[in-house]
């Protein structure tokens, strides 16, 4: 049957990001997602469970309860998801970077500190609020310089300021658009004017399954085809998804606890088939039933 | 690649100019239309070659065949699909889920199956959704009791997959229920020479099992010759990575390719392999977005089936055209002259949010449901179809104003920032900007209306 085999001119940038010795690199793939009948995809699809800097006060019970008292913690929290959970790695919520009395360099130093104490690469992601993002961001770049953290989201009305303190203290960044094709190439073309496309992943913005799932699929699986069937070089970006923060806002998953697992997992599974190179997963359940499955796919 | 009904017309009598009318149309290009959105039989214009008559057929017939298994109600239909990503059109025919079956269950555990597939209905939205159809697997080894669970099976009308490697066993169960449409599985290159004149004598869809995609062709083409045609097809993978690689070319084979030996809709087994029910659940959302049909799982637990349900509801709904409500002033319990009105909008979605809020919160209210082309709350504001210049009238021409005492809107707490629009365009009302979420409501609501209560001395409620 290979006639039937499809082979693709284009590709997926690497992004390598993390210090010398603990570095992760995401993308690299010249075929669809798990096509690998087809073409290489040199990088496995990653998980990162989520830590916030507060304690996540909205979890429904259920979940909360996998995590006991290191959610007081981010060091704590972030090293149990990777010694006892074994997340591939930590993305870090700033969840108090929005309030109006946030001490902002206080803040810097305990993301630098917990950069510091794990033995992996850091996300770090804003509230989602451009002027507080900027503020946080740009002062975390500071901190961490040298860290090559994964900085976002910049939007298309900070990319600019944000992507400035990135580049000049080493970081990559997470560029975010709001599920359009056209605004995430816009942002892509507007921030590689100045920022090296190799230090770029990008933020199509994904739901939660039931809540937006049926577009979110589309864009993603279209982003990934553009890139490689279509070779265009501002979209051949890596693609990152935050799930678990949406699927756990949904009524469905905080009133029972094994379907919130399977409302969770559902949802990563499908934009991982989608094209998402990173899904940022709340429950390490879910992040176990997920791997299973990527391993099967790999 | 679809058809145009041009296309056809060049091949009927003198370049489809001949226009006698005697298939009934008017014009060549009239039945070519017909011919084209499947409503009529080729045989109805005598002045065809059989050359052309074959051309046509092809052209017709759909890359992927149309199966269904089941009668009534309950029937299940897949195939067709026109589109190998959704992203360029919509999938159209959702898989169906079914239940394994074995006659060495014990008939307690067969009907508490059966139970669970008939009483297992979930709401979301506008949607009932629910599994589909059993599969009943031969392995007791006793004809006799096969047929007693096949008869059991029929009694309900669900549709179901006669599973069973033995010809004379199969054939009885197919004799017993073939009123009722049942799917044979499996026809192999092994048995298909021998099941052959047996399958002629009462028709019923088929689904061929091969080792690989050759194996399949080989079975379908033969079969094909012999004039069987609802069929649908097994590539036994052994796990998600064979899974989603030979679905994927078959999906190819059929759309991109028009290959007719793979031109069928795909049933999968894959799920049995799985350790446990979530792990089963996973391995069917995978395949129900990479082109299975027919998806087959050992068992149906209520936890996992919701999740799984509205995922395939997600993947085949067409996503160029969110769900939406209709615009108008909806009544939650029975409201009178001082109840509030809620504002939202017409996302299908928001509107179930907000309406089981209100209801929850026990306090009855006029739900208004401005039309915003089916946008939630926020991308409406964002594109300008929900703001004051349109709510205003919205209200104004609902005839509320008639009905109230005292006119008070809640909006939505997404939608702070339009809450001085609504008032410059709403005099005389009272505009309360609500929570942020709908699920607050029922703590919301109460709340107020005790503040109003008592604003009023006790006059209102
Ligand atoms: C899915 C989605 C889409 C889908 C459409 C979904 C739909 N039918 O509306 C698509 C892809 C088409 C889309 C398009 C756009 N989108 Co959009 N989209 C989303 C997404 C991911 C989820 C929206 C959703 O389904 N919400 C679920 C529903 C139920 O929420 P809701 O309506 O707000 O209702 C809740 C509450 O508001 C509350 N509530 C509702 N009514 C009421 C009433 C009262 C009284 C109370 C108390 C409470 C209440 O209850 C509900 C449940 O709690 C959000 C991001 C996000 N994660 O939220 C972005 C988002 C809404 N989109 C956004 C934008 C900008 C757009 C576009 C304009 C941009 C673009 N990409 O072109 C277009 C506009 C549409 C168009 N005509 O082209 C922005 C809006 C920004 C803003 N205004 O602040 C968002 C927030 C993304 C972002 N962060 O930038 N989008
Ligand atoms: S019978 Fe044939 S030739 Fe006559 S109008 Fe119909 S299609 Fe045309």
């Amino acid at each position: 049957m290979k006639e039937y085999l499809e082979t693709y001119k284009g590709n997926i940038l690497e992004v390598t990001f993390g210090k010398e010795d603990k570095t992760i690199t995401l993308g690299g793939e010249n075929t669809l997602s798990f096509h690998s009948f087809e073409g290489k995809l040199p990088h496995p699809p990653l998980i990162a469970l989520e830590v916030w800097d507060s304690p996540p006060e909205t979890w429904p019970e259920h979940l909360r309860a996998r995590f006991g008292d290191v959610v007081f913690s981010p060091v704590a929290w972030a090293k149990k998801c990777l010694e006892v959970y074994r997340a591939d790695l930590i993305c870090l919520y700033l969840t108090s970077a929005g309030t109006e009395d946030v001490d902002v360099p206080a803040l810097a130093s305990r993301v630098k500190e917990l950069s510091d104490a794990l033995p992996v690469p850091l996300i770090v992601y804003g509230v989602g609020e451009k002027d507080a993002d900027t503020r946080a961001l740009k002062e975390i770049a500071g901190a961490c310089a040298g860290d090559a953290v994964l900085l976002g989201p910049v939007v298309k009305e900070n990319y600019e300021e944000i992507g400035r303190a990135a580049l000049e203290y080493g970081h990559r960044v997470i560029a975010q658009s709001p599920l359009d094709i056209n605004l995430a190439k816009e942002l892509n073309i507007k921030l590689s004017k100045f920022f090296p496309k190799e230090r770029i992943v990008i933020d199509p913005l994904s739901s939660a399954l039931g809540y937006g799932m049926e577009y979110s699929f589309s864009v993603m699986e279209r982003i990934k085809q553009v890139a490689v069937i279509y070779t265009d070089n501002m979209m051949k970006m890596p693609m990152i998804a935050n799930v678990g923060r949406d699927c756990w806002k949904t009524k469905e998953a905080r009133e029972n606890a094994q379907q919130g697992i399977l409302w969770e997992a559902i949802t990563t599974l499908t934009l991982f088939l989608a094209g998402t190179n990173l899904a940022v997963m709340s429950s390490p359940d879910s992040m176990q039933l997920v791997r299973k499955m990527i391993t099967q796919l790999s | 690649m679809p058809l145009k009904p041009s296309d056809i017309q060049k091949k009927l009598p003198d370049g489809g100019k001949r226009n006698c009318k005697e298939c009934g149309f008017p014009t060549c290009l009239a039945f070519a239309m017909k011919l084209v959105s499947g409503g009529v039989s080729l045989e109805k214009c005598p002045h065809l070659d059989p050359e052309v008559k074959e051309w046509i057929i092809d052209a017709i017939t759909p890359p992927i065949k149309l199966v269904s298994v089941g009668t009534g109600e309950r029937m299940l239909t897949v195939g067709e699909e026109e589109v190998v990503h959704r992203h360029e059109k919509t999938f159209l025919r959702p898989p169906g889920l079914a239940v394994l079956i074995s006659d060495i269950e014990t008939d307690q555990a067969i009907n508490a199956k059966l139970k669970r597939l008939d009483e297992y209905e979930f709401t979301w939205v506008t949607f009932k959704l629910r599994a589909d159809l059993a599969v009943l697997k031969f392995e007791s080894g006793s004809k006799e009791r096969y047929l007693s669970v096949v008869a059991g099976v029929a009694r309900e009308k669900r549709p179901m997959v006669l599973m069973c490697e033995e010809l004379g066993t199969l054939f009885a169960a197919r004799d017993l229920v073939a009123d009722q449409k049942p799917l044979l599985y499996p026809l192999t290159n092994a048995n298909l020479e021998e099941a052959l004149p047996g399958l002629k004598k009462k028709v019923v869809p088929v689904a061929v099992r091969g080792q690989n995609l050759e194996e399949v062709v080989a079975v379908t083409t033969k079969l094909r010759a012999a004039g069987v045609s609802e069929i649908m097809i097994d590539t036994s993978p052994q796990n998600l990575k064979e899974a989603l690689r030979d679905y994927t070319l078959i999906r190819r084979a059929a759309l991109t390719h028009t290959f007719r030996p793979l031109g069928y809709p795909i049933i999968s087994f894959l799920p049995l392999k799985a350790e446990d029910a979530a792990q089963e659940a996973l391995l069917a959302a995978v395949l129900v977005i990479k082109y299975a049909s027919v998806i087959v799982l050992s068992d149906l637990h209520e936890e996992t089936l919701f999740p799984l349900l509205v995922h395939r509801l997600s993947i085949y709904t067409d996503p160029r055209v969110p769900l939406a409500v209709e615009e108008k002033v909806y009544e939650i319990g029975a409201p009178n002259e001082v109840s509030p009105v809620v504002l939202t909008t017409n996302f299908a979605l928001t509107y179930f949010a907000v309406a089981s809020g209100v209801e929850a919160s026990k306090i009855p209210g006029y739900l208004g449901v401005k039309g915003t082309d089916g946008l939630c709350v926020l991308a409406a504001w964002s594109t300008g179809k929900f703001a004051g210049e349109t709510i205003g009238p919205f209200i104004k021409n609902s005839g509320l104003e008639g009905k109230l005492k005292k006119k008070r809107l809640i909006i939505p707490g997404l939608a702070a920032r339009i809450k001085g629009e609504i008032e410059d365009e709403l005099p005389g009302w009272e505009v309360i900007v609500g929570p942020k979420e709908a699920e607050e409501l029922p703590a919301f609501m109460p709340k107020l209306f005790a503040k109003w209560k008592e604003a009023e001395g006790g006059t209102c409620g």
